[in-house]
């Protein structure tokens, strides 16, 4: 597993934002509303366990684009900073 | 600069604002009040630490005002009659965000462009708010060259004192008058009291704000009732005025500014003609000197308001007076500068009138 | 793992009250990572807009003083001519800077004032509901534009960064946008260089930003991002529209 996402349901605001530039194609809007009355997104790989083979890199797109800081990014300590620049020349 | 000097009117307010710890300025040229940026211009050249700038607008300048006064400093900005309009958005902020400022007025011919000459036009936009919002400014109105210079310590001491705009009104003639002046000590500005609401960076405590807009109306009201707080304390503790020959007198010519220096030549002349008249002269305009104006009219035949204008402060004699004798008005508007003579006359024609006031508008 | 990505130190911890997609959101934070990538928030004074900004001094925790519509420029000279050593910054909607405040922006820069301008360009008045901006391009209909601006009636859009560019004060302004992730990165490292320009005391900087409205465009996020990618650039191209720093 090289990274994964903590999206914070209640500041979500359901823009849809991070799915548009998510690489991987692991974040939806989720079924369900928060408290604020949005739907927020939802990480397709939330309670996966390292064991399973994940798509996350880590890569930070996401939070990079969240207008609410809604995001958390952790990443495994062998990949390099060079995984986001990869992703951004696919741009 | 020791002992009495020979200055006209701008000079002495710009040497009493440096006296005073001023060392920023914001202006624009307007007549007849250019020579007090250029003397502010030229004063900071010669002293450190010192700011003018001749802004893009009156405007722009008490917006820059706004900025100097969050960041702690004594700062000043002047103009006349049309440019002071343009500061009224300004000193609404001011007296919301409770900022210090000094502003000053030389009046001149109105409405619209008018003309140069000296008028008493804007005492309704100074005292009565002039901007939006419920919100007074101290207004301060000398009629001495002396009185300027004291006036502009006064107003830079009131506004530091209670955090709020202060204006000191004066017209063109008594901008351009040369009078012997003495100014008081000179302050130094780093021995004035550190200011503890100040935005000058967050360092070591909370970072701050300072603002006027509450969109929870109950959060605005509260600010507007604080307001008042303040507005009734100095109320109770500042009305100042000069009172001329009033012990005998049964008519009393109430005048400021340099409309009071004629009245009181008009007063003088009418006393050789054996009318027992004196002089009222309020020297602050907000807040009225109402309680000894009232004290006095229980005693009058009448009172007699003149003024360089079609009649504003008259309301506020009235409202002072509360109907116990008559309240006439004599004005010369438009810049037209009336003689003591012409004065005498007026006081003479109507030092007999019995009959109860009945006003136009 | 290690987090790699959080919230900045100089934003307090309330939630954005900008609309779902909004712009002003990114920006907030962006400023907010170049403020403590500089170590500046102690000594960082700001001043807001009136428009969905006028509230920004809720969100980053540095001093800040509200200042009347438009005229943060002249606000902000005050400040720094009275505070020379502090940091001070403007944050201003494109009705605050490039229309009630146009006068007040162009005498900043042609003094040369060291402060630094972030101007968030979205082609509309935001706050009121949605009016015609300067920068509301040819046929974008608002709601005093509803058939569409018209430039014989209307003008045509104003391009303030380009005007500023003129006065020798100015010595960095760049316009970026925040409508991908590569605008957003460009954007940080605009706004990086605008501080330090102002730390170097070189002369005034600025930083016009592209960003989404969806809700007075009438828009999804998505479709707004795109739209500022694929319409909006063609009249405000992001670049480097001045650097003598």
């Amino acid at each position: 597993m090289k990274g994964r996402i903590e999206i914070d349901r209640e500041r979500c605001k359901g823009c849809g934002l991070c799915i548009t530039v998510c690489p991987k194609k692991q974040i939806e809007i989720a079924d369900h509303l928060n408290t604020k009355g949005y739907y927020p997104a939802s990480f397709l790989e939330e309670g996966l366990s390292s064991d399973d083979i994940a798509k996350c890199t880590g890569c930070a797109l996401c939070a990079v684009t969240c207008p609410d800081i809604a995001i958390e990014v952790y990443r495994s300590e062998k990949e390099g900073p060079k995984e986001q620049k990869d992703e951004l020349k696919e741009e | 600069m020791d002992g009495k000097l020979l200055m006209r009117g701008t000079h002495v307010l710009g040497e009493a604002a440096v006296r005073s710890g001023c060392r920023i300025y914001f202006g624009y040229p307007i007549t007849p009040q250019n020579e007090l940026p250029e003397y502010m211009a030229s004063a900071f050249a010669n002293l450190d630490n010192a700011t003018f700038i001749q802004a893009e607008s009156e405007l722009a300048a008490i917006n820059m005002v706004i900025g100097a006064s969050v960041a702690g400093a004594r700062v000043m900005t002047s103009s006349s009659s049309p440019g002071i309009s343009l500061k009224q958005e300004g000193i609404s902020y001011l007296a919301g965000m409770e900022l210090p400022a000094v502003i000053v007025n030389m009046m001149r011919g109105g409405p619209g462009l008018g003309n140069i000459a000296p008028a008493q036009g804007d005492y309704f936009q100074a005292t009565k708010g002039g901007g939006h919002g419920d919100y007074r400014v101290i207004v301060l109105a000398p009629a001495y060259g002396q009185e300027i210079a004291d006036m502009t310590r006064e107003a830079f001491d009131l506004a530091d004192k209670y955090r709020t705009p202060v204006m000191i009104l004066g017209d063109g003639m008594m901008g351009q008058m040369m009078e012997p002046v003495t100014f008081p000590e000179p302050i130094d500005p780093s021995s004035l009291p550190k200011k503890e609401w100040i935005l000058d960076g967050a360092k070591g405590r909370q970072s701050r704000i300072i603002r006027s807009l509450w969109l929870d109306p109950p959060l605005e009201e509260e600010l507007n009732w604080r307001l008042v707080r303040k507005y009734e304390m100095i109320s109770e503790q500042i009305p100042d005025q000069e009172m001329y020959l009033l012990d005998d007198a049964e008519m009393v010519v109430t005048a400021y500014g340099t409309a009071a220096r004629i009245a009181k030549g008009g007063v003088a002349r009418a006393r050789e003609m054996g009318l027992k008249v004196g002089l009222f002269r309020p020297k602050t305009l907000w807040p009225f000197p109402s309680r000894p104006l009232a004290a006095l009219s229980r005693n009058l035949k009448q009172i007699l308001v003149f003024e360089m204008s079609t009649g504003q402060m008259v309301e506020d004699v009235r409202l002072a007076v509360e109907g116990r004798c008559p309240v006439r008005f004599y004005g010369r508007p438009g810049g037209v500068v009336s003689t003591p003579e012409e004065i005498a006359r007026v006081i003479a024609s109507n030092y007999h009138r019995t009959e109860p006031c009945a006003h136009t508008f | 793992m290690k987090k790699i990505f959080s919230r900045p130190k100089s934003l307090k911890d309330a939630q954005f009250h900008y609309c779902p997609g909004c712009g002003h959101s990114i920006i907030h934070r962006l400023v907010a990572e170049v403020i403590d990538e500089l170590d500046i928030r102690e000594r960082t004074i700001g001043v807001p807009p009136a428009g969905c900004a006028v509230l920004a001094y809720n969100y980053f925790d540095v001093d800040m003083a509200e200042a009347p519509h438009g005229r943060a420029a002249a606000v902000a000279t005050g400040i720094k001519r009275v505070l020379p050593d502090r940091v001070v910054f403007t944050y201003q909607g494109d009705g605050d800077i490039a229309a009630i405040g146009t006068a007040e922006i162009i005498h900043c820069a042609n003094r040369g004032e060291r402060i630094t301008a972030i101007f968030v360009n979205n082609a509309v008045y935001g706050m009121t509901g949605g009016q015609m901006a300067p920068t509301t391009i040819p046929g974008q209909v608002t709601t005093t534009s509803p058939g569409g601006r018209v430039p014989l009636r209307d003008g045509n859009p104003l391009d303030l960064s380009k005007m500023l560019a003129l006065a020798e004060g100015s010595v960095y302004i760049e316009r970026t946008s925040v409508s991908s992730p590569k605008g957003i990165l460009r954007t940080r490292k605009a706004l990086k260089k605008a501080f330090e320009v102002q730390l170097q005391d070189k002369g005034f900087s600025l930083v016009e930003i592209l960003s989404a409205c969806p809700t007075n465009w009438k828009m999804s996020p998505a479709q707004a991002v795109r739209w500022v990618d694929e319409t909006m650039t063609k009249f405000f191209p992001p670049q480097v529209i001045k650097d003598v720093a």
